[in-house]
């Protein structure tokens, strides 16, 4: 796993408030940061795609381990 | 990039149509869309500073029974004494165990995001509505008001 500057840990909650505290850190870091979300909502891989997609914020990574979803967003 | 804009109109009271106008003005805030809910009629409640909304199983096939009690309680049962509680409470359980965001949580996330929430005038007379009963930051308007956005709007839904 990359390095990243900040971790959220969204287990255990569903759509869409993984994506509503993700938008929420990401407005605490600097542009070119790495956010580190995990979350356990099957929703949120295509959700967090689609976030980037539309904020243009980028999706680094996007992978399953254990059960749980891990995303690293860069901050535009 | 030019702001997109979604409109919302919320016309239902109940717990479970609470959810859709809250759920996609906030994710479409996070998204980055500028966004407006105008609240008519039942959906006035969704305003209120304690909400008491329900659920009901009356007319409302498709709705998910646990434990097989459509079957035990056909049509007719639906509307015993105690049942919209019950199902009302039975939901909520459900949905805080499966980590869904409350009513007041995803409307909170809503106001902190700038979505603008306007109250329908025309109901608030006609049902004689207490405005003080109604949360802070939302503002009054009629059919006019909910068009100067949505006539600008990219997606407008009616719920």
């Amino acid at each position: 796993m990359s390095a990243f500057d900040q971790e959220l840990d969204a287990s255990g909650l569903n759509c869409p408030l993984p994506i509503l505290r993700a938008k929420k850190t990401l407005a605490s870091l600097s542009s070119g940061q790495v956010l580190h979300i995990i979350a356990t909502d099957p929703g949120s891989v295509k959700d967090f795609d689609a976030f980037a997609k539309q904020t243009g914020n980028e999706l680094i990574e996007s992978r399953e381990e254990g059960g749980k979803f891990h995303f690293l967003i860069k901050k535009a | 990039m030019e702001e997109k804009k979604l409109a919302i109109i919320a016309t239902k009271g109940s717990l479970d149509w609470a959810y859709p106008p809250f759920i996609l003005a906030s994710t479409a805030a996070a998204l980055g869309y500028q966004v407006q809910v105008f609240f008519t009629f039942y959906g006035l409640q969704l305003l209120k500073k304690k909400l008491s909304l329900e659920v009901t199983p009356l007319g409302n096939p498709g709705m998910p029974m646990p434990m097989g009690m459509d079957k035990w309680f056909p049509v007719l049962g639906m509307a015993l004494p105690g049942m919209q509680a019950m199902m009302t409470a039975m939901m909520k359980d459900k949905m805080k165990k499966k980590g869904v965001a409350s009513v007041e949580e995803l409307r909170e996330l809503c106001q902190e995001a700038e979505v603008k929430l306007i109250a329908c005038q025309m109901t608030v007379d006609l049902f004689d509505m207490d405005t003080s009963a109604f949360i802070e930051g939302i503002e009054y308007g009629g059919a006019a008001t909910f068009f100067e956005f949505a006539g600008e709007s990219d997606i407008c839904l009616y719920i």
